[in-house]
């Protein structure tokens, strides 16, 4: 009779989230299948899409960049045992801070727009996080309903200023547009074979970030004292680690990262500021995050992979006109529920493989251990 | 239901007396590389009572889950009054006429007696006729084995003893032959103890037989008729208890000698370290838990606090190091008053000069998933050795694990090893050598040797009182009468929250016994 076995971390963090995409791609092909067309044309046009020229890379990793944003506030949060789903309010109330600035200073240099605006865009997304961090640690209100709740307020606040205040007369709902000077440069500029595409400066930010949370959560004291709280928020009470600052502190550095995205965004790319500009990219990274395994370069595998769903599909959808639309969300849909929500779903039986291949030798090892003791 | 008890009533006589009631064969079970029961035999014999003895993770308690159905068996075979059986599940062991108590009772604090023990064996759509049948066979069941405990009563008004009779109850409602008892004297008195001892010596008597699972000698001397003692996974022998001492069985479990006497001298009590005064403590429901308790702990002296647990110590040993604040009341260490200003007090107490191995290491003391060297500078982070301003020396604190590695024999030595890996004898060394490597004044600590190896208890006692030694000051809380006994210079007695005497650890059992159950010896 064979017994279960522990996954190895690379069958838990590697093997178990490529099944997960794979399984979703082949019910996505299915569905294309269902269609009339040849999935494995379709697949190959989505990843030639995504990977095939300078253009579709570039896309790629411009959403990529913007995941990376949102699948690290995520991740953060997650450290300090907080679900934080207000990436998207986050990162929605940060383009507010990030345009203002942009607006104000785009008659001066990109770079002190760059700063200005990166800066601003963080400040807001802090302030939008840590109200409901402190309302989880002062007042126990689930972070997870006010986080929700937040993303509500934070798109009826950002229509209203959109409509009402910062708009630009004659449009709708948006603010004018940033002038020449202040406007991000293109990775075109400086790399021919991106030419075409929106990746911009921030992409380096994004890889900064994906360095800075790496060295935050393993390398800081304060890093240990979010992850003591994360794991066993009794030890850390034990400990003496003040948990309302730690929660706070955890919760503005989320919201500061999911801001970024408005950088990316709104100066780098729209270089206005539309209503709903975050388009559900606040969630997606969430399932960066629980795919990338909350750990930075798990992240940035996730994010590109997310990055090359959306460019791939935007292809998709233009190559192969009879596959609605709607069938490339419902693809990008799949791979969310398979390595989100269903994220263990093949843990029991990787589980019991593990389990008939390595328990003889593994039984072997621990006999010979205890000769030893 | 019905046919069931008549199973298993008429079962004893069907079987002849040789036959044994349990018999294992080459039992194995694995959890992994883990081998948790490897080629077991045993046989209990019909009516005696039979102790099982071993130190933690020797692989009792996966044996015992074998044969109640919680777990399939590798390989092995079972056989329940000769017949060779596979047991499916617990409801399945119940018709074998196997019953379990738990260590932790499975009963609905808010129902009767009587509703808890036809629990799951309602037999029809309507509570009535059930009812009727079973306050009948209770009261034929109390008569026969000195079971009393009053069927209307509501399960949150009885008192711990009575809540395991209630247990023992419901296994013998359903048809139990057999009777499985895990740990079952942790939460009593000593008196609770002796009347559980009585009952089961009755049931013993009346048919029933009886196997008993616990870490404590004193238990299986006093009551068992048979003990077999597992290491390791594996049965290390099996003993009529007249022709064994504790002394052998404690060699056995080991497979080495042990001391299980505690050596100390004379101690010389010197200024006050800690000064507790008229301190109260209410729980997060507002439930008062200490009640207006004052003491002191000299430097150079062990103070125990014994009692049974869940009458305040807990939250005493939370309120002194800083994790709760107290109701009223003053604490000083050092003459100095803690003052209880919001979260992360505990690292203030720390910096005064306290040091605190909490009762509970899971939950508590250690972070399981982190890596070994993680878990020892947890709560001293931040101190200036573990690297400058807000980053961590990676290095510095893994030299440090290794060194405290070493010095307290940790094992297996290495700190890149999740502490959850570690056996829980090597994980209270890893919380002591955290607490007790560093400069100090009083130490504070629950529970010891919880779940601890007598190997390590050895160790552990050493360490303690060699602290004492130093001229450091000891407050201690422990379950374990015999513990404090053997280690405390002087010990308070708590119950209901209240210190109700201080005995010298030279009184009787029955004084303790006494004071345990609430009852001032001297007032006697």
């Amino acid at each position: 009779m064979s017994s279960r076995q522990p996954l190895p971390n690379w069958a838990l963090n590697v093997l178990m989230p490529a099944m997960n995409v794979l399984l979703a791609l082949i019910v996505g092909g299915l569905a294309v299948a269902v269609i009339g067309e040849n999935p494995f044309e379709a697949m190959k046009v989505l990843a030639y899409g995504a990977f095939g020229t300078g253009t579709g890379m570039g896309f790629t990793l411009h959403f990529a960049t913007s995941f990376i944003f949102t699948g690290l506030a995520v991740a953060v949060a997650f450290h300090a045992g907080l679900f934080n789903i207000g990436g998207e309010g986050q990162a929605y109330v940060a383009g507010l801070g990030a345009i203002m600035m942009a607006l104000w200073l785009d008659q001066t240099h990109w770079i002190i727009v760059l700063f200005a605006s990166t800066f601003a865009a963080m400040a807001l997304g802090a302030i939008w996080a840590i109200i409901p961090g402190y309302l989880q640690a002062k007042r126990g209100s689930h972070i997870v309903i006010t986080t929700i709740m937040f993303n509500f307020i934070a798109s009826a606040f950002m229509s209203y200023m959109l409509a009402r205040v910062i708009t630009n007369p004659g449009a709708n709902a948006e603010t004018r547009t940033i002038a020449e000077a202040g406007r991000l440069p293109l990775m075109a500029e400086y790399f021919s074979y991106f030419k075409y595409s929106p990746l911009n400066v921030t992409f380096i930010f994004g890889i900064l970030a994906l360095i800075f949370v790496y060295v935050l959560i393993w390398r800081t004291k304060l890093g240990f004292k979010i992850r003591t709280l994360g794991s066993n928020p009794e030890a850390a009470r034990y400990a003496g680690i003040n948990a309302v600052t730690i929660i706070m502190i955890a919760m503005a550095i989320a919201g500061a990262l999911a801001g970024l995205m408005a950088v990316n965004e709104a100066v780098g790319v729209q270089k206005r500021l539309v209503v709903g500009y975050v388009q559900g990219f606040g969630f997606v990274g969430i399932a960066v995050a629980f795919m990338g395994r909350a750990h930075p370069v798990g992240i940035a595998f996730a994010a590109v992979l997310f990055g090359a769903l959306y460019q791939g599909g935007l292809e998709l959808a233009f190559v192969m006109p009879s596959v609605p639309s709607d069938l490339v969300v419902v693809i990008q849909a799949l791979v969310i529920l398979f390595s989100g929500a269903m994220d263990e779903m093949f843990k029991p039986m990787l589980e019991r493989i593990f389990g008939a291949f390595r328990s003889p030798s593994g039984n072997q090892d621990d006999t010979a251990e205890k000769k030893e003791v | 239901m019905v046919e069931n008890l008549t199973q298993a009533t008429q079962q004893p006589s069907r079987a002849a007396e040789s036959v044994p009631a349990i018999d294992l064969r080459g039992v194995s079970k694995s959890f992994g590389p883990v081998q948790a029961n490897k080629d077991i035999n045993l046989t209990v014999k019909r009516n005696s009572i039979h102790g099982i003895v071993g130190e933690n993770g020797a692989g009792k308690s996966t044996l015992m889950s074998i044969l109640y159905g919680f777990y399939t068996a590798d390989a092995g075979e079972i056989y329940v009054h000769g017949e060779k059986v596979k047991i499916k599940d617990s409801s399945h062991a119940l018709d074998l006429g196997i019953g379990m108590v738990h260590q932790h009772f499975m009963l609905v604090e808010n129902f009767t007696v009587l509703e808890n023990i036809i629990l799951g064996a309602e037999g029809d759509h309507l509570l009535a006729p059930s009812m009727a049948a079973a306050r009948k066979e209770l009261t034929r069941l109390a008569e026969d084995y000195g079971l009393n405990v009053d069927p209307d009563a509501i399960i949150e008004d009885l008192s711990v003893g009575q809540e395991q009779r209630v247990e023992i109850l419901k296994a013998l409602y359903r048809g139990a032959d057999v009777l499985i008892l895990d740990e079952p004297t942790g939460v009593l008195t000593p008196t609770e103890a002796d009347q559980l001892f009585r009952i089961l010596e009755q049931l013993r008597d009346e048919g029933k037989t009886i196997i008993l699972i616990t870490h404590k000698l004193r238990e299986i001397m006093a009551i068992t008729d048979t003990v077999s003692v597992m290491r390791r996974g594996t049965m290390v022998g099996t003993v009529a208890t007249k022709d064994t001492s504790p002394d052998q069985l404690a060699e056995m479990m080991v497979g080495r000698r042990v001391l299980l006497q505690v050596e100390k001298t004379e101690a010389k009590p010197g200024e006050k370290v800690l000064e507790v005064e008229n301190l109260s403590v209410t729980d997060d429901i507002g439930v008062p838990r200490v009640k207006n308790v004052s003491f002191d702990v000299r430097a150079g002296e062990i103070v125990g606090i014994a009692g049974v647990s869940g009458n305040g110590q807990s939250q005493l040993l939370q309120a002194i190091s800083g994790m709760f604040s107290p109701l009223l009341g003053e604490i000083r260490i050092n003459g100095k008053k803690i003052k209880f200003d919001g979260d992360g007090v505990a690292a203030e107490v720390r910096r005064m000069g306290l040091a605190h191995v909490p009762e509970d290491r899971h939950r508590m003391g250690l972070v399981t998933q982190f890596e070994e060297w993680e878990n020892s500078m947890l709560g001293y982070e931040d101190a200036q050795k573990y690297g400058n301003g807000p980053m961590l020396s990676l290095t510095a604190a893994r030299k440090e694990a290794d060194k405290r590695i070493e010095m307290f024999d940790i094992r297996p030595q290495n700190s890149r090893l999740k502490t959850a890996n570690f056996s829980g004898g090597n994980q209270q060394k890893i919380v002591l050598a955290r607490e007790m490597d560093r400069d100090l004044d009083i130490l504070i600590v629950g529970q010891p040797t919880r779940g601890v190896d007598i190997g390590a208890i050895e160790f552990i006692h050493k360490q303690i009182i060699e602290l004492r030694d130093q001229g450091k000051a000891v407050l201690m809380v422990s379950v374990e009468l015999d513990e404090i006994r053997s280690l405390s210079d002087r010990v308070l007695v708590m119950f209901d929250g209240e210190i109700v005497t201080e005995l010298p650890p030279t009184a009787s059992e029955k004084e303790f016994g006494l004071a345990m159950a609430g009852l001032d010896p001297a007032e006697q």
